[in-house]
């Protein structure tokens, strides 16, 4: 999980009126992606480019790498508000029978029941999730989706986090074609 | 006068030592103490598993029965360390199998590990007992399944916060039917559902199980039955804490909790609904140990809960327990020794909690025996800190994150430096260190002058120069560990201070100031310290002598440099001058 990109200073440039040692003009270096950085001769010479590269950085700051120091399993388990998360996670929905495709944002739900509910409202359906303890519900239709690695998996065996990163796009089976998936 | 014990006697007085430190001391008196101690000793620790050799730890401990390895350094945690880098059990594996069949205990932190080490161990160790995985990675269920099958007397599981890749949940029933040996199981970092009947089969004929943590998949609603079948529980977590709000879920949870007089300490806490924290009022009284680390829950609720434990050491919490909550956390928990505040949102500039300075300024206050400390908040006073450093002489750890980088003092707007110095000129003890906020050269002139027992310390985003590097190094009597990044440090203080590298275990430094020609002379000049520089973009000569290298990572070693090292990896030694095309410029020796 390497992110080696977009790595900006959060400068709160008072560097101005702060008293510090060291000879005036030297400044901090930091790691930077362009590649002419690579090349540089010496660190004070690069702190012009720093400064004015950061004033073009836009409000909503890139993320340093691996600041703030918080375990990636922290992070994994909590809901987080990311730049990326503004643009929603839109995947195809496909249901067997329907003439046309529906798209949704499957980052609005909160967990399973939500997004099933969601789907039987849009297709007018009832949709049974596959569960250990229930069965199918014996329900007509089954909910699949296709996963990073293009795999068709049943909707509701992995934890909520891990389905939205991992879904790429939903089918809505019909209970006969679902019957390999282990439902009635 | 010690010659004329015999061999046996001496043996004897060498097993009421524990202690590597008191080991390595009686080992230094003479041979013959040297070899029998060397034949006593059971148990190895060895912080970096590249410092030494599997070789050369089995040739002087022929008989060991517990082995701890850490591998990648500190920073990997936080993404630092790229894919590959290393930190592979295989090797010690495969020599371990061979030459100790009776090892009973291996515990690794932040080392890979692959299904078929799993295998091995599961299959070459007859008194097989313990097996703890911290922040490891490289292995899948199938491994675990090697384990559970082929340990028959396993008595404890923990993959602590592992990448574990997650096949299935079946490997938990390849626990035999006899198996009845095991006293604690965490599988809390595992995703898939394990069957449910297994595992409470298996909680129901383990009588000495002490601690289990559970993982996220495992209902609310079921853990009644694991609870009545395990009541002499020490250490519980549990699974998501949710479950709809029916009354008797909630009654079968309390009374589950009332059976459990033994419980000390929980966690878990995942998508925490707080209607159902009440269920534990009954244990509350005798948790020493809270992680909350993961439940979402707010005030009121959270510092309800909170402060129904008075006997509280250690708390584990996200910051929405905000100001208000750690003033109630002084006021009740008089016992507490360790306070870990996380943030919630920590990629929010402004963070949406009253978090601030206050509440571990409360805390500092209302807690005497407060001495260890890991607190992230958005801002931070010198006024504050001289405050914790005054209340808490006592203090042995103190990591302070303060989310953006280089932030000031807030009320003052000036570099934080009055505030560190404080908590190292009055926190004798301090063992460990992590600052953040604005820091000029001056913090770490103080750190030189009063931080005499600090083992490790982290710094990020501070500094000026050299001078700040050089006051750590030549003053921190007892530092083991140094981890940097993104501070202006350079050639001349590593240059300096070299000598001082080999009193340490490691150094780590990413995104300085330190050039190819240094590391290239560092590596030249001393021998016993591998030199390994990180570059990711490309290999470090391909730009001129004076090009800063993207990471740096220095440890002691006595194996020489390493072998498994990717692309990615280079080390500094004797031959490097005629392994890279530049030819190294006139330095003198």
């Amino acid at each position: 999980m390497e992110r080696a990109s977009a790595a900006y200073e959060n400068d709160l440039n008072l560097k101005a009126t702060e008293l510090r040692l060291g000879l005036p003009g030297t400044d901090e270096s930091s790691e930077k992606q362009s590649s002419r950085n690579y090349k540089r001769s010496s660190p004070e010479m690069d702190n012009s480019c720093q400064k004015d590269e950061q004033k073009c950085v836009p409000a909503s700051k890139a993320q340093v790498v691996g600041w703030p120091p918080v375990r990636s399993y922290l992070k994994n388990v909590l809901h987080q508000k990311n730049d990326s998360d503004l643009s929603g996670m839109f995947v195809k929905v496909s249901m067997d029978g329907a003439p046309y495709l529906r798209k949704i944002d499957i980052k609005v739900y909160k967990n399973y029941p939500d997004l099933l509910k969601a789907l039987e409202n849009m297709f007018k359906c009832s949709i049974g999730v596959y569960s250990e303890r229930e069965g199918c519900n014996g329900s007509d239709f089954s909910p699949t989706y296709e996963d990073k690695d293009g795999d068709w998996m049943l909707v509701g065996d992995v934890p909520w986090d891990m389905f939205i990163t991992s879904c790429k796009r939903l089918r809505i089976m019909k209970g006969s074609e679902a019957k390999g998936l282990g439902c009635l | 006068m010690a010659q004329s014990f015999p061999e046996d006697v001496l043996e004897h007085v060498f097993s009421f030592l524990n202690h590597d430190r008191d080991r390595n001391a009686v080992s230094l008196v003479c041979k013959s103490w040297y070899d029998i101690e060397r034949l006593s000793r059971r148990r190895i620790f060895i912080g970096n598993c590249y410092a030494v050799s599997p070789e050369i730890v089995i040739r002087r401990f022929p008989d060991v029965r517990a082995v701890e390895l850490k591998g990648k350094p500190h920073f990997a945690d936080f993404n630092l360390v790229p894919e590959g880098w290393g930190g592979y059990v295989y090797p010690w594996v495969v020599s371990m199998a061979g030459a100790y069949p009776w090892l009973e205990e291996i515990k690794l932190k932040r080392m890979v590990v692959t299904d078929e080490n799993l295998e091995l161990i599961s299959k070459s160790f007859k008194n097989f007992t313990v097996l703890v995985l911290l922040s490891c990675e490289g292995f899948t269920t199938d491994g675990l399944a090697y384990i559970a099958a082929n340990c028959r007397n396993l008595r404890e599981l923990d993959l602590g916060e592992s990448e574990v890749e997650d096949l299935s949940g079946h490997w938990l029933s390849h626990f035999p039917d006899n198996c009845t040996s095991l006293v604690s199981l965490n599988i809390s970092c595992l995703g898939s559902e394990v069957s449910f009947s297994a595992l409470e089969r298996l909680v129901a004929r383990c009588p000495n199980l002490k601690t289990l943590r559970l993982n996220r998949a495992v209902p609310l609603e079921k853990l009644p039955n694991l609870l009545c079948r395990a009541p002499q529980l020490v250490e519980l977590g549990t699974g998501a804490y949710s479950a709809e709000i029916q009354s008797d879920i909630f009654s079968n949870l309390s009374e589950a909790f009332l059976g459990c007089k033994q419980l000390k300490g929980l966690s878990g806490f995942w998508d925490v609904v707080p209607a159902y924290l009440p269920a534990m009022y009954s244990v509350c009284s005798q948790i020493t140990s809270l992680n909350l680390s993961y439940a979402t829950a707010q005030n009121p609720d959270l510092v309800q809960f909170v402060s129904q434990c008075g006997n509280l050491q250690r708390l584990w919490v996200l910051d929405y327990i905000e100001d208000v909550g750690l003033e109630a956390l002084a006021a009740a928990c008089k016992d507490l020794q360790e306070l870990r505040v996380f943030p919630s949102d920590p990629y929010d500039a402004e963070g949406n909690v009253t978090l601030t300075e206050q509440g571990l300024v409360a805390v500092s206050e209302g807690c005497p025996k407060l001495q260890s400390v890991l607190y992230f908040c958005r801002q931070m006073s010198n006024a504050a800190l001289v405050a914790i450093a005054r209340n808490r002489p006592n203090m042995i750890r103190f990591r302070l994150c303060i989310i953006e980088p280089r932030a000031p003092d807030y009320l003052t707007l000036e570099p934080l430096d009055a505030g560190f110095g404080a908590i190292v000129e009055n926190c004798k003890e301090l063992l460990r260190l992590s600052m953040s906020g604005l820091l000029t050269d001056r913090v770490f002139e103080y750190i030189g002058t009063h931080a005499k027992k600090l083992e490790m310390l982290s710094i990020a985003f501070a500094g000026d120069s050299d001078l700040g590097l050089h006051h750590v190094l030549s003053g921190c009597e007892s530092l083991r560990k140094l981890e940097i990044r993104d501070c202006p440090f350079g050639d001349k203080a590593l240059l300096a201070n070299a000598t001082k590298l080999e009193t340490m275990r490691s150094l780590w430094m990413s995104s300085c100031s330190v050039s190819f020609g240094a590391c290239k002379l560092l590596g030249q000049k001393m021998p016993r310290l591998n030199v390994e520089v990180i570059n990711e973009r490309g290999p470090p000569d391909s730009g001129p002598e004076d090009c800063p290298v993207e990471k740096l990572y220095v440890y002691r070693t006595i194996a020489g440099p390493r072998v498994d090292m990717p692309g990615f990896v280079w080390t500094m030694d004797e031959r490097v001058s005629s392994r890279f095309s530049r030819a190294t410029e006139g330095h003198g020796d």
